[in-house]
């Protein structure tokens, strides 16, 4: 295993990170979308997400991840079942090149070529099957994958019908893609599949381009002991992620603030109601990690840039600002 | 190259900067690798000879075709293994085959996006993740790059890029006679080596330094300061010391910082900046890193003496700018932020010729229009080997049977490039860009939507200008739009002819050209810039007749409050649709266009 650079050690880029988390303890959140600057830490920060997440029971060896008490009918008889386990909660890196037989699994070329066997081999939709799914510049990858992605992100199951297979697995992972605007935008259809949407810059003040520059020094000098001065911190993260899934059961959503997010929605021409849905989830996800029980108006107003900004409506031309329609909205509301 | 070749001293310095890069790539093959900004011949040469023979004669050595395709880059299915043995075995790509050695790309600043990103990727992992054919592996891959750019003006390779290399070389103006070898021997260099590793890593004050450098020269991207610091650490193993001294940081800044500054530091006296609010770095925001930072063990000692080697550092770097704005690289390149991205060729370009997308395959049978696919006719067959009689296990060919074949199939989709071409002279526009800017801006807004590409030339005072390369970002054409200010002139023939050639440009990439040209008609300045009307008019009837002869598809949406006929008669010239709009309604543009697509 290759040691990445913790999650913690990322200087700045608090909405990034905060989105990740939220999507981390509420998985059907949708997904997130980081835009940004070159060098500004989108793939650091996604790789470091492994260290954070809780570990899976699974049925040991399966193939799918597939839970101990309800194995999928793709891997009932096919994967070898040794009881039960647990396994890290997958973070799959999605190569640019792969190609699609690889990315929703195809026919065993090899068994079938020496033992005559019809045999499925999962790719990558299975293996980050109950985890997350990382496409760094997602613009560049083909359109048709693309596509395909998106459905199975929202279906949460991967349909193979190829090479005279028929396999059906579960494939419920949180899709994060990545991209940087100036090199060809993403279709807005697309663009609101997507639960969060977050902007990250490169950071501005000196002092923490510094840090920055410090850390990264350091971690590359002794990757191992970086990893290890920062550990506690990881972890620390981790057990509030596990503490926050547990507790986002019980988060309760008090009908004002069920009210305002209605309001603002209306106020700022989000369309449809995914928007909507999304904020609350957000919101309830964010009080779970910060370990309450209510969510209240200022939960809401964090939330709002990063799970609306990209739903509105909007000649494609206006400058990108979005996120300060948001905050007005939301100051006219609370003042109203 | 003796045109604008500098001469003497200057050009020795250049030399001598471009050896010292390529000796510092020996050394620490984790500065990425070079751009090397020269046309083909014996500078570029000599300097890529000098490199090689700082490398040990096993050093692998690659050289990656500009229009490389995946199964040969990252690697794929080896077909013959497949077919003979029925094993599953990889052909290593050219990234995996030149782990440990170099590999030279030349053209790159025509590189496609995609093979850059698979590039980048593989400098940043140093490993090659191949998801391919069925194969799933992780490989070795670590290289130094050096990409040739041999672009004019302002064609530069993919950012993607350029920013993982350390160096930019700029060899285009020194001649070959200055191009002296230098000394080295592989063993120097394996020696630098080694002294590298015992390189006592940059300090505080170093990092301080060479970061606030960066930011006084307007150079954003984190991974600079970063190359610069490894730079140094090269440097002072290069000369055998264990520690970094003042003229390595300087050295560093010098070579890897000055090629991307966006902007010209303000000279030493503190004097307010351009309009951009940019955070200045100023001392009073010298971070207090034990505050902030404790686990990185900051030491505020000196800070006199820290502010001083920062000014140093910068100095050494701002010396080696050039004169004017215009003239710096990081300018040019699609820089993010503050800097005006001017053309930055990395996002739009298009492999070559296009020949439609493949979307699969299917069976029948291959002939001269339609390729057999070999891995989807092998996958057909295999299930069925055993039962055809193929014996378990065994050598032997494979049974494949007419019905196994499968054919490729592509989806032939002609992407075309809508380009607009906007009158913004006085006589046109004055009155009534606002308008026809909002009519561009809801076309920008359905080419988007149809994964269209849009391009913007724009003609005024005394020629027309491509403010927007052919593209698909928003970002950018909302930019170039913005900035685009009317009056002057109506150089309108000018308009046409760079419009066609943009066309034919276009076309010769394999995409579909649409010319939309939004103007009155009423050009008053010739080719040659002389202000005729009739030569004008005679010069850009010519350029229609051009644009008909060329088979160009255009349309010609006559602005003009009350239209009077010039514009219909360009339209007929070059056999475009007319459509006279006295109140440029966005709609109506919409549909002008929409309906030249169409046909």
């Amino acid at each position: 295993m290759r040691v990445v650079f913790p999650f913690s050690a990322i200087v700045g880029q608090a909405d990034m990170k905060q989105a990740l988390l939220l999507a981390a303890v509420d998985r059907t959140l949708g997904g997130v979308m980081v835009f940004g600057d070159r060098g500004s830490g989108k793939t650091t920060a996604v790789r470091g997400l492994a260290a954070l997440l809780p570990a899976l029971p699974v049925i040991a060896g399966c193939r799918f991840n597939c839970e101990p008490d309800r194995p999928s009918p793709a891997c009932e008889g096919v994967c070898k079942h040794g009881g039960t386990g647990t396994t890290p909660s997958p973070v799959v890196d999605m190569p640019l090149g792969a190609t699609e037989d690889r990315v929703v699994g195809a026919l065993d070329l090899e068994r079938a070529l020496t033992l005559g066997e019809k045999a499925f081999e999962p790719g990558l939709l299975a293996r980050a099957n109950r985890g997350f799914l990382y496409i760094d510049e997602i613009n560049l990858l083909e359109d048709h994958l693309v596509d395909l992605l998106l459905d199975v992100a929202q279906s949460g199951e991967n349909v193979v019908e190829r090479e005279g297979l028929s396999v059906r697995h579960p494939a419920r992972f949180v899709l994060v893609g990545s991209g940087n605007p100036e090199e060809g935008e993403l279709r807005p259809q697309l663009l609101d599949r997507f639960g969060l949407s977050v902007e990250v810059r490169t950071p501005d003040t000196l002092a923490d381009r510094i840090m920055v520059v410090k850390r990264r020094d350091a971690f590359d000098r002794d990757p191992d002991a970086f990893a290890k001065a920062w550990k506690s911190k990881d972890v620390a993260i981790r057990k509030t992620v596990a503490a926050a899934q547990a507790r986002l059961g019980s988060v309760a959503v008090p009908d004002a603030v069920l009210e305002m997010g209605s309001r603002l929605c209306m106020a700022v021409g989000a369309d449809g109601l995914r928007g909507e849905l999304t904020l609350l989830r957000a919101s309830r996800a964010k009080a779970a990690l910060d370990g309450r029980d209510t969510v209240t108006e200022a939960d809401l107003r964090q939330i709002a840039p990063m799970a609306l900004r990209h739903r509105l409506r909007r000649g494609p031309l206006d400058e990108q600002a979005s996120t300060v329609r948001i905050e007005r909205a939301m100051d006219e509301l609370l003042a109203a | 190259m003796i045109e604008g070749e500098v001469s003497g001293e200057a050009a020795r310095d250049l030399w001598a900067d471009a050896m010292l890069a390529a000796a510092l790539l020996a050394v620490d093959p984790e500065l990425g690798g070079a751009v090397v900004r020269a046309g083909p011949g014996p500078t570029r040469d000599a300097w890529l000879s000098g490199f090689r023979a700082l490398h040990s004669a096993d050093t692998p050595w690659r050289r990656m075709p500009s229009g490389i395709g995946d199964d040969r880059l990252l690697g794929g299915l080896d077909l013959a293994a497949a077919l003979g043995s029925g094993q599953r075995v990889l052909q290593r790509g050219l990234l995996v085959e030149a782990d440990g050695g170099v590999v030279v790309a030349p053209m790159a600043e025509r590189m496609a996006p995609g093979t850059a990103a698979r590039l980048a990727g593989a400098l940043e992992d140093g490993a090659v993740r191949v998801e391919r054919d069925g194969m799933a592996e992780r490989l070795p891959s670590r290289f130094v790059l050096v990409a040739l750019d041999e672009g004019l003006d302002d064609e530069v390779p993919p950012e993607a890029l350029m920013e993982r290399l350390a160096f930019r070389i700029a060899l285009d103006t020194v001649g070959h006679r200055d191009a002296l070898p230098i000394s080295a021997t592989p063993e120097d260099l394996a020696e630098a080596r080694l002294a590298l590793a015992r390189v006592t890593p940059p300090d505080d004050d170093a990092i301080q330094a060479i970061c606030a450098a960066a930011d006084a020269l307007g150079v954003w991207s984190l991974r600079a300061p970063r190359l610069a610091l490894r730079a140094a650490s090269a440097l002072a193993a290069l000369e055998g010391r264990e520690s970094i001294d003042r003229d390595d940081l300087s050295n560093a800044a010098r070579l890897v910082l000055s090629p991307r500054a966006t902007r010209i530091p303000a000279p030493p006296e503190p004097e307010p900046e351009t309009a951009e609010a940019q955070p200045e770095p100023e001392d009073a925001d010298t971070p207090d890193d034990s505050q902030t930072d404790g686990e990185d063990g900051g030491e505020d000692d000196a800070d006199q003496g820290q502010g001083a080697l920062a000014d140093i550092v910068l100095e050494a770097a701002r010396s080696a700018l050039p004169d004017g704005l215009q003239e710096l690289w990081g300018v040019t390149g699609a820089v993010s932020r503050a800097a005006p991205a001017r053309s930055g060729a990395s996002g739009a370009r298009l492999p070559a010729a296009k020949r439609g997308r493949r979307i699969g395959t299917r069976p029948g049978q291959p002939d001269g229009t339609s390729g057999l696919d070999l891995v989807d006719t092998l996958k057909t067959a295999a299930p069925w080997q055993r039962l055809r009689g193929k014996p378990v296990g065994s050598e032997g060919p494979l049974r494949v049977r007419r019905d196994d074949f499968r054919i490729r199939r592509f989806e032939q989709r002609s992407e075309s490039t809508v380009i607009f071409v906007v009158d913004a002279s006085g006589s046109a526009a004055l009155q009534r860009l606002a308008e026809t800017k909002g009519a561009v801006e809801l076309l920008l807004a359905e080419a988007y939507v149809r994964r269209t590409q849009v391009a913007l030339i724009a003609f005024r005072g005394e020629g027309a200008d491509l403010l927007l390369p052919p593209t698909r970002s928003l970002a950018r054409a909302r930019k170039q739009l913005a900035e685009l200010v009317g009056g002057g002139a109506t150089p309108l023939a000018a308009g046409l002819e760079a419009a066609a050639m943009l066309a034919v440009a276009e076309r010769a990439k394999g995409r579909t050209p649409l010319l939309v040209f939004m103007t009155d008609g009423r050009g008053n300045i010739a080719l040659d810039g002389g202000a005729f009307r009739t030569r004008a008019e005679q010069d850009a009837l010519n350029a229609c007749r051009r644009i008909r002869a060329a088979g160009l598809r255009a349309a010609l949406i006559d602005i003009s409050p009350r239209p009077r006929g010039e514009g219909a008669k360009l339209a007929e010239a070059m056999g475009a649709t007319f459509a006279a709009l006295p109140y440029v309604e966005a709609g109506r543009v919409r549909d002008v266009v929409r309906a030249l697509g169409d046909t």
